[in-house]
């Protein structure tokens, strides 16, 4: 047996523990009961969704939405392709005045810039969430 | 001459100054009062005068006595007062409700508030009484309130029945950020919560393990939305926190007739089967909690593992 094989051997033993040792911090920390807060900050994204689609859904918001040129139902399937973090940006804003008039155009403009920026960023192929488009045009 | 002149002109700038604040809910109120009733006061609110900067435990200890806890100002100080800051956090005031197992829900809008006073609970409300860049921060409890005078009443300082106009207090409480707080016993929920407030709630009484509190909130959110996956979950957790497996397991498989698929409720039951020594089921649902897995698979892995440890 050459040195290096017999060196090799002689490391492995330790070597092996060090990345059991590195390893096994990460893996055992997390198991337990789900927390009744963890399952609430999911479900606090399901009602977010909700309510801006409720949002969508009044007379007037519908009225801006068709002045803008969208079709208000293509607008509420879009909001489905919102991750919870745009969502959480839209219902900020709708808690920030709930009872101006105003609001309802500016809230309408911050949803349709969304899209907007979605709909660049899937042409360029960072992001995939609108489905009719198709930056490879293989469609 | 001047020196009589000048406070007017300074009153003049002020008054233009406030006026660029509207209090835009007050006048909807008004205007469209709906089924709200022109009065309401809740008279059998105590009260307790505050002394020095103590506005923030002694509203606190209006709404707690309110609610069946017997307190004063002075037990109150030690929890919610910073010496520091001769003054009272809001977060401070939330957790002390929760530590006294009170269910403590927030209120935001001037209507939803209204319409708790009408419901017979008192709120707390923050108030900034001076102008921004000036605040005097205050403490008070709203106990009733009166349309056709247009005026809120409040405990507030030393005055037992302060009538304050309605467009007012909501300029010096939007000053506050709008910050409200409805502390109730937890066998009473709010009028104007939704499930998910209520329900947050009850998970800060369960995190200041105020646990009968906890049980006693999920169980009255039941009554209201019976078929609340959350509360069924936040009342297992409870049981289990409270070593009664039993009500663990029933409350775990509640949630799951509600959710079939969901990996968190699998998880939280394995616990509960193990908890009552029933090894074979906990494995066996450890291991659907793993299947049914998303994203967080690892972590429900880690629970097989320790549950499959427990075993030896």
């Amino acid at each position: 047996m050459t040195f290096f094989q017999r060196l090799c051997r002689a490391l492995a033993l330790p070597m092996a523990l060090v990345m059991l040792v590195t390893v096994l911090p990460l893996n055992s920390v997390q198991a337990g009961l789900v927390t009744t807060e963890q399952i609430l900050a999911e479900s606090q994204s399901d009602a977010d969704r909700e309510r801006v689609l409720e949002f969508l859904a009044r007379q007037d918001v519908r009225q801006q939405i068709v002045a803008l040129g969208v079709d208000p139902d293509e607008a509420a399937r879009r909001v489905q392709g919102l991750s919870d973090a745009e969502i959480a940006k839209i219902v900020d804003q709708m808690d920030e005045e709930p009872a101006g008039q105003g609001i309802v155009v500016a809230l309408v403009a911050t949803i349709l810039i969304i899209f907007l920026v979605l709909i660049i960023t899937d042409l360029l192929g960072v992001t995939n969430v609108f489905p009719f488009i198709d930056p490879l045009g293989t469609k | 001459m001047l020196a009589r002149v000048a406070p007017r002109i300074l009153c003049l700038a002020f008054g233009l100054v406030l006026t660029a604040c509207a209090a835009t809910q007050t006048q909807q109120i008004l205007e469209q009062p709906g089924d709200l009733p022109q009065r309401a006061e809740i008279e059998e609110v105590p009260f307790f005068p505050q002394e020095d900067y103590y506005c923030g435990p002694a509203a606190l200890a209006m709404v707690l006595a309110w609610s069946g806890q017997a307190v004063t100002t002075a037990d109150l100080v030690p929890q919610v007062y910073t010496p520091g800051r001769e003054g009272t956090l809001r977060s401070d005031i939330l957790s002390a409700a929760r530590r006294n197992g009170r269910l403590a829900v927030e209120v935001t809008r001037l209507d939803d508030l209204l319409r708790e006073l009408e419901a017979g609970h008192p709120v707390l409300v923050f108030q900034n009484l001076g102008l921004a860049w000036l605040p005097q921060w205050h403490f008070a409890v709203a106990v009733g309130y009166d349309l056709p005078g247009k005026a809120l009443v409040l405990r507030s300082g030393l005055e037992r029945r302060r009538r304050t106009p309605l467009a007012t207090f909501e300029r010096t409480w939007a000053r506050g950020d709008r910050w409200a707080l409805v502390v109730l016993p937890p066998d009473k929920l709010p009028a104007t919560a939704r499930e998910q407030e209520v329900l947050l709630a009850a998970a800060g009484l369960e995190r200041a393990k105020r646990l009968a509190a906890a049980e006693t909130a999920y169980t009255t959110a039941l009554e209201r939305w019976p078929r609340s996956f959350p509360a069924f979950m936040g009342l297992g957790n409870v049981h289990y926190a409270q070593s009664n497996p039993q009500g663990a397991e029933r409350a775990f498989r509640r949630a799951l007739e509600l959710r079939p698929k969901s990996a968190a409720a699998w998880n939280n039951l394995a616990y509960a089967l193990k908890q009552a020594g029933q090894k074979t089921e906990a494995l066996a649902a450890a291991e659907r909690a793993v299947e049914l897995a998303g994203e967080d698979r690892e972590r429900y892995r880690d629970s097989l593992r320790e549950i499959k440890a427990g075993d030896g």
